[in-house]
């Protein structure tokens, strides 16, 4: 499913234009994506929550060439599906 | 940020569309993700991140209390995979924070240098 598809399913679900729909997905993904690059938690009840999490630097490994490297301080976004969600994929 | 959160600031930003119609937008998307998620199918949403349903193996466990061994059944779990522009976006606030309290230490280092 791509992001065109979803606008689709507003568009006939919904009964907005097709501008509107296209619109509204893409303003949804843009508050959330602001909201985690400020830093914020994003907790969907039913789905999942979007946590941002500093890293620290620390010494890896090239796992093809067991060359150790230095992996620097980072921030990652990861994604905790909720158990609702799991749920649901096992039922 | 929670669900109502992301419709009431979504409903700031297009002031031509009513809030009820957000909300129905919002829930409308979500639904259709846990749906395609339901029928094992890829969700791609460009800038943002892919989820992808993947299957646990079934394994043998052990009840961590009791010490008895329990079969853990084969699982479906959904991975979030972070998009590119997103991972960098995230990465560049946290990078320009670390490299601005890094000035800061050289700059009060320098000045507590130049004091003695």
């Amino acid at each position: 499913m791509t992001k065109a598809e979803i606008v689709e399913m507003i568009y006939e679900r919904v009964g907005f234009s097709k501008k509107e729909s296209a619109e509204l997905v893409e303003t949804v993904f843009e508050v959330i994506k602001d909201a985690l690059v400020a830093g914020e938690k994003v907790k969907f009840s039913g789905f999942g929550n979007f946590v941002v999490r500093q890293k620290n630097a620390r010494k890896g490994r090239n796992p093809q060439t067991g060359e150790e490297i230095q992996l620097e301080a980072r921030r990652v976004l990861t994604f905790k599906p909720s158990l609702v969600l799991k749920n649901a994929l096992n039922q | 940020m929670t669900k109502s959160d992301l419709i009431e600031r979504v409903a700031a930003r297009l002031p031509h569309i009513s809030k009820k119609d957000t909300e129905i937008v919002v829930n409308t998307i979500f639904d259709s993700m846990t749906e395609a998620l339901r029928r094992s199918d890829r969700i791609e949403i460009r800038g943002f991140g892919s989820f992808q349903v993947k299957i646990r193996e079934a394994r043998e466990g052990r009840n961590p209390k009791t010490g008895e061994e329990v079969k853990i059944p084969a699982k479906r779990t959904p991975f979030f995979k972070v998009g590119k522009e997103l991972k960098e976006r995230i990465d560049a606030t946290g990078r320009a924070k670390r490299e601005a309290e890094a000035r800061m230490r050289e700059q009060s280092e320098a000045g507590s240098a130049e004091n003695v």
